[in-house]
């Protein structure tokens, strides 16, 4: 429990009369580097080794590509679906009073605290030909499980907390009094709502977006059971990962997981920029 | 603390007029829409899992959780939580201690550095392990010389869960620390307490409920996790199958109410710790910190 003396000129931190320093932050790296970091870099290592030659046929395998796309975009489909109605259920959560509501602002958090697996044999039950919803959508044409339309369902369930739980406090913060001079102004409700509101909502709903769309990319847990998981067509990345161990192919699993990983932190990136963006602009 | 004018949602009701609200038409619409929403997408999935494994009655119920595999299931996947919760628990208190009670270079840097497992696919969260320690890497052999079993047993799945839930400790305390700043350690050590009686008799009280919540959090993802204990597991029956990989083979081998009635334990275990992390939330939510959502 000693404290590091201060030194002058260049300091690592600030002098402070609190003790444990050291030992906090020595430990917290040691833990974060021996399980999260030394893991990872051992990844992109593994990669790396690969070569160019082997990574890339690996990369613009079919069935590859297919799997990310397919993982990508009902990613985006299900963050998009989650992005509209999650920020109704936010609204109404905050603006509106009714019996219960306590009990279903709870509720916006099941899919955090109701494991995967749980939720992908009771969406695919619900969603097949015999099952409740299932056998309603049948007589209509559609087929949801053990299609992509199901791997979006999963992905709606799974992402839907990221949204709420992003836009709901915004929502809480609200200046009633902007609302009021939009009105006072002539605005009526809907361009109040539209051009007034809205606006401010933007980058806590890009933010419910990409976390929801980040997580749905690599889901796994939950799409599984409910997909069907037909390569070319409702295979996604994350399983061909798995399927590829299972063949003890650890270079393409390898290549699969860096790509993927690559692909998210490219993506995060790309929505931290817009967020600042919108932030300028709208303050 | 409970008076609603505090809540300016309440205030919204009590004086709503038009030009700050919607009309009544669009406001059952909306919330129509909301509530249909939920129900379909949040409510059905769960009464499913309790029709389906109480469909054949509470006999057949009974049965499938008292099955020897499930057993085993259910102590290793306490087993689990048990190393793992405590592991990230420690780590939590140590970064937030860190990072919030001091200034200091890469501070910002760290933080992201702790939020890194959320944005990395549960898979691939397995997968690190298996290069790390499987046969083909340079830990592999090693390790079988030495007899040292990581992969495909207990140690593996431990280390797998302990990836996935690592951030859940130290996100809530870090800005609840933030936020309670430096004055009361500052105080204590003043008046000659030394650092570990400051830290269990000053900083544990002013964060034990931020600690709980957090707690709770990371308990639910530990046992509940999938993806990434899948991978490391080797799924052998009665031996390293945590209660959410049994769910799998169980429903795999079409036995449905075998696993809707493991399953439905830990949708139970779901609904427990939305409860307490819903009283927690109403009643200490200034000691949890404004930190919802993730």
């Amino acid at each position: 429990m000693t404290t590091a003396p201060a030194k002058a000129g260049w300091r690592f931190r600030q002098p402070s009369v609190i003790p444990g320093f050291g030992l906090t932050l020595g430990f917290s790296l040691a833990y974060l580097t021996l399980i999260i970091l030394i893991p990872l870099s051992g990844l992109v290592w593994r990669s790396a080794s690969l070569g160019w030659t082997d990574f890339w046929a690996i990369a613009t395998d079919r069935r590859t590509v297919k799997a990310l796309e397919i993982s990508f975009g009902t990613a985006f489909i299900a963050a998009a679906v989650n992005v509209v109605f999650g920020t109704i259920v936010a609204w109404v959560l905050v603006r509106y009073r009714f019996p219960g509501r306590r009990v279903i602002d709870a509720m916006v958090d099941l899919p955090f605290a109701l494991p995967t697996a749980v939720a992908g044999i009771a969406l695919t039950t619900l969603y097949s030909p015999k099952g409740w919803m299932g056998s309603l959508l049948a007589p209509l044409g559609i087929k949801v499980a053990y299609t992509p339309l199901g791997i979006v369902i999963a992905l709606i369930f799974i992402g839907l907390p990221f949204v709420v739980r992003t836009v709901q406090p915004i929502i809480e913060e609200i200046d009633k009094e902007v609302e009021e001079a939009a009105a006072t102004l002539g605005a009526n409700r809907f361009q109040t709502i539209f051009r007034v509101l809205f606006p401010g909502l933007a980058p806590a709903v890009i933010t419910g977006f990409a976390l929801a769309f980040a997580r749905g990319v690599g889901e796994y847990g939950s799409v599984i059971f409910i997909a069907g998981n037909l390569p070319y067509i409702s295979e996604i990345a994350p399983l061909l990962i798995v399927i590829r161990l299972e063949e003890y192919d650890y270079a393409a699993a390898t290549a699969i997981a860096t790509i993927m990983l690559a692909l998210s932190f490219l993506m995060l990136l790309i929505i931290n920029l817009i967020q600042s963006r919108t932030r300028k602009r709208y303050g | 603390m409970a008076d609603p004018e505090l809540y300016p949602a309440d205030a919204y009701h009590e004086h709503a007029s038009l030009a700050v609200t919607e009309r009544p038409l669009a406001r059952a619409g909306l919330m129509f829409v909301a509530f249909a929403f939920l129900a379909i997408f949040l409510l059905l999935p769960l009464v499913v899992v309790f029709e389906q494994a109480f469909s054949r009655g509470i006999g057949a119920f009974l049965e499938a959780i008292n099955e020897h595999d499930t057993i085993a299931a259910i102590k290793l996947t306490l087993l689990v939580a048990v190393i793992s919760v405590p592991l990230n628990l420690v780590f939590g208190v140590a970064a937030a201690w860190a990072i919030a009670k001091f200034e200091f270079k890469g501070k910002a840097f760290l933080t992201t550095l702790i939020d890194l497992p959320f944005s990395v696919s549960p898979v691939i969260s397995g997968l690190v392990y298996v290069l790390l320690f499987g046969a083909s890497s340079l830990l592999g052999p090693w390790l079988k010389m030495h007899g040292i079993v990581i992969l495909f047993a207990v140690p593996g799945i431990v280390l797998a869960t302990v990836f996935v839930t690592f951030p859940f400790v130290a996100r809530e305390l870090i800005p609840l620390m933030q936020e309670q700043g430096t004055g009361d350690e500052e105080a204590a050590l003043s008046l000659g307490a030394n650092g570990w009686q400051t830290f269990w008799h000053v900083t544990l009280p002013n964060i034990k409920w931020g600690l709980l919540y957090g707690v709770l959090l990371c308990n639910a993802r530990a046992m509940g996790e999938f993806g990434a204990v899948s991978v490391v597991s080797g799924h052998i029956r009665g031996m390293t199958n945590t209660m959410p990989l049994h769910v799998e083979i169980l429903y795999n081998e079409y036995n449905a109410v075998g696993a809707f009635a493991v399953a439905s334990v830990l949708a139970g275990l779901a609904l427990v710790t939305l409860v307490l992390k819903t009283l927690l939330e109403l009643r200490y939510g200034a000691e949890i910190a404004a930190t919802r959502g993730h």
